[in-house]
């Protein structure tokens, strides 16, 4: 992938509400036709961030720059707001037509007539809303109501759209059918995008970046898979869903691969750890299988436990197992896996993942 | 019972034959109240506005102090005027007591606290995050205004129609300042108290039932306009 040009920045970004520190970036941009998703727990700054890159928020301290323009001027700043928009977590439609509303930021600008019919009716085809056009935005439901918001800030035609939590208020079927057409639609179009969620699965989905952000600072930024797979802390592991997190100390290191002590057992794991060193050992519950006699070299596990059942939760088509083998361990079997191996609580089994499916983080 | 019957035929008399002194007061009262109407919505729609959409030390109790203003005393507000516009009071160059204009003084100070407090209220009524809306949306400081505005529409149009309500059937301060003097200063409702007095029950009965009419008329015409452009 070819760099991008770089479309909006920021630098030394400081954002106080009462004294209090809510913002703090060093640094931070968005290229040409990306996507990027902003994760974090609520608190983290990232709607605050959204609304200061919209010039809605003023920071305390920092610079924004917009294509190599300076944008803190009045007026600078008015010209940057014309050329991005931004969709809430509330639809906000104002209290007249869809039609209407999706013709609100084009008739603000002074479009003429025939003109902003031709728009707003291609974007309220794009988001297959075209049916609604003379019905009152009081009266759509919660799905049509965000895709009538959505079309108001994309018929202006952005550079870059600000969405803020968007589908977070939807059920999770209308959640989908609009994640899918907004992901079309965003491709389609070529818009620089910025998506808060707390949606994890949403942010892997759709974007070309992720920015993990914590207490108001970026904590890790870089690709869905990089993220995902190379937590750069603790924080962030458990918030990509890293749910077995144990802290060890490295009893062994040798060529990449390392021993290390979690609670009296020794887990195997491929990183460059020193010996001594504190560490924490990341296991995605995916990757952890369950047998019911010991594998032995029928695998290339090279961590086997024996494990007694705890807690058996369903999580979507899986169930979620939490296991004790001297250290907590979590694992995801499929409902027919489950049945198979007659799974209960309080059953004795063995836990077996490979030593590459440790993700080792240095502690602090 | 007889009162009535006879007090509803003379009232239906009065009004079919559009005695020329009924027609005066009404017209009158129509013309001092709306004049009066139209300058308490100038002040308390964009006070209302600028209270209900910035923040400062204080606005609780400026809001509250509006709020009591929805309900003060015409009698009140008749004895201040009257004190304001007495010769050597301090609008008393202005030399316009016991006239129209006065009454048209009294009676927008009656309805402009009525306005702008249900204006403060309509206007923080709307979802707080739209106004950051209305500015991602590339609008101009006085476009954003024009909006909300159009959001609040019905509420704000209930405010007129109360601020009207309120001081087309407001007698106190219009006896007062206005005198009730006939065929210049004399309104419906100054008139209805005169003729009440004086026993003479079928006039005031007519009066009174063409106050009632006006009231309506004036605020069935404001419904169609807060109404209109509703769309499905």
């Amino acid at each position: 992938m070819t760099l991008k040009e770089t479309i909006l920045s920021v630098e030394n970004l400081k954002v106080k509400l009462g004294g209090v520190s809510i913002l703090d970036i060093p640094s931070f941009c968005i290229r040409e036709k990306e996507f990027v998703s902003l994760i974090g727990p609520n608190g983290s700054g990232k709607s605050t961030l959204l609304l200061v890159l919209n010039c809605l928020v003023r920071p305390v301290a920092g610079r924004l720059t917009y294509r190599q323009d300076d944008i803190s001027s009045r007026e600078a700043t008015f010209d940057y707001r014309r050329k991005v928009s931004m969709v809430f977590q509330e639809p906000l439609l104002f209290d007249t037509t869809v039609y209407n509303n999706v013709a609100s930021g084009l008739k603000i600008r002074g479009m003429q007539k025939d003109e902003t019919r031709e728009r707003v009716m291609r974007y309220l085809k794009w988001f297959n809303i075209e049916h609604l056009a003379p019905r009152s935005a009081r009266k759509l439901s919660g799905g049509e109501a965000q895709r009538t918001s959505l079309a108001r800030a994309f018929a202006i035609e952005p550079d870059i759209i600000f969405l803020d939590e968007p589908f977070s208020a939807l059920d999770p079927p209308t959640r989908n059918a609009l994640t899918e057409d907004l992901a079309s639609i965003l491709r389609e179009t070529g818009i620089t995008a910025l998506m808060v969620t707390h949606d994890q699965t949403e942010a892997l989905r759709m974007s070309d970046r992720i920015i993990v952000m914590h207490n108001g600072s970026i904590v890790q930024q870089g690709t869905p898979l990089d993220v995902m797979n190379n937590p750069s802390n603790e924080f962030v592991a458990s918030f990509v869903g890293m749910d077995t997190i144990l802290q060890g100390k490295v009893v062994k290191a040798s060529d990449g691969v390392v021993t290390i002590s979690v609670s009296g057992a020794e887990i195997d794991a491929v990183s460059n750890a020193k010996f001594g060193e504190t560490v924490y050992c990341c296991i995605r519950p995916e990757n952890v299988s369950i047998e019911l006699v010991h594998p032995d070299d029928l695998t290339s596990a090279r961590n086997i436990f024996l494990a007694v059942i705890n807690d058996i939760s369903s999580f979507g088509p899986f169930l979620k197992l939490t296991l004790d083998c001297g250290f907590p361990l979590v694992s995801y079997v499929t409902r027919e896996a489950f049945a198979v191996l007659d799974l209960k609580e309080g059953k004795k089994v063995f836990a077996a993942f490979k030593a590459t499916a440790v993700h080792i983080i240095p502690g602090k | 019972m007889d009162l009535i019957l006879e007090g509803l035929i003379k009232a239906f008399q009065l009004i079919i034959a559009l005695d020329a002194e009924v027609l005066g007061i009404t017209w009158l009262s129509l013309k001092v109240s709306g004049v009066a109407t139209f300058i308490s919505v100038l002040i308390g729609i964009s006070t209302g506005m600028i209270v209900a959409l910035t923040r400062f030390p204080g606005k609780k109790f400026v809001v509250s102090v509006v709020n009591t203003g929805m309900g003060l005393p015409p009698v009140v507000v008749g004895l201040f005027v009257t004190i304001f516009l007495w010769r050597n009071g301090p609008l008393g160059f202005l030399d316009i007591l016991y006239t129209p204009t006065a009454m048209i003084f009294a009676q927008a100070v009656i309805a402009t606290p009525i306005v702008m407090g249900i204006s403060i209220a309509a206007l923080q009524n709307l979802p707080a995050k739209m106004r950051l809306q209305i500015l991602s949306l590339g609008a101009t400081r006085l476009q954003m205004v024009w909006i909300l505005l159009r959001e609040a529409r019905l509420p704000l149009m209930a405010a007129v129609m109360a601020g009207f309500g309120g001081v087309i059937s407001e007698v106190g301060a219009s006896i007062m300042v206005g005198g009730n003097i006939k065929g210049y200063s004399r309104v419906l409702t100054t008139a209805t108290v005169m003729e009440t007095g004086k026993g003479n029950f079928d006039v005031a009965f007519a009066l009174s039932i063409i106050l009632l009419f006006l009231v309506f008329l004036v605020n069935f015409l404001f419904t169609i306009i807060q109404q209109r452009e509703r769309p499905r």
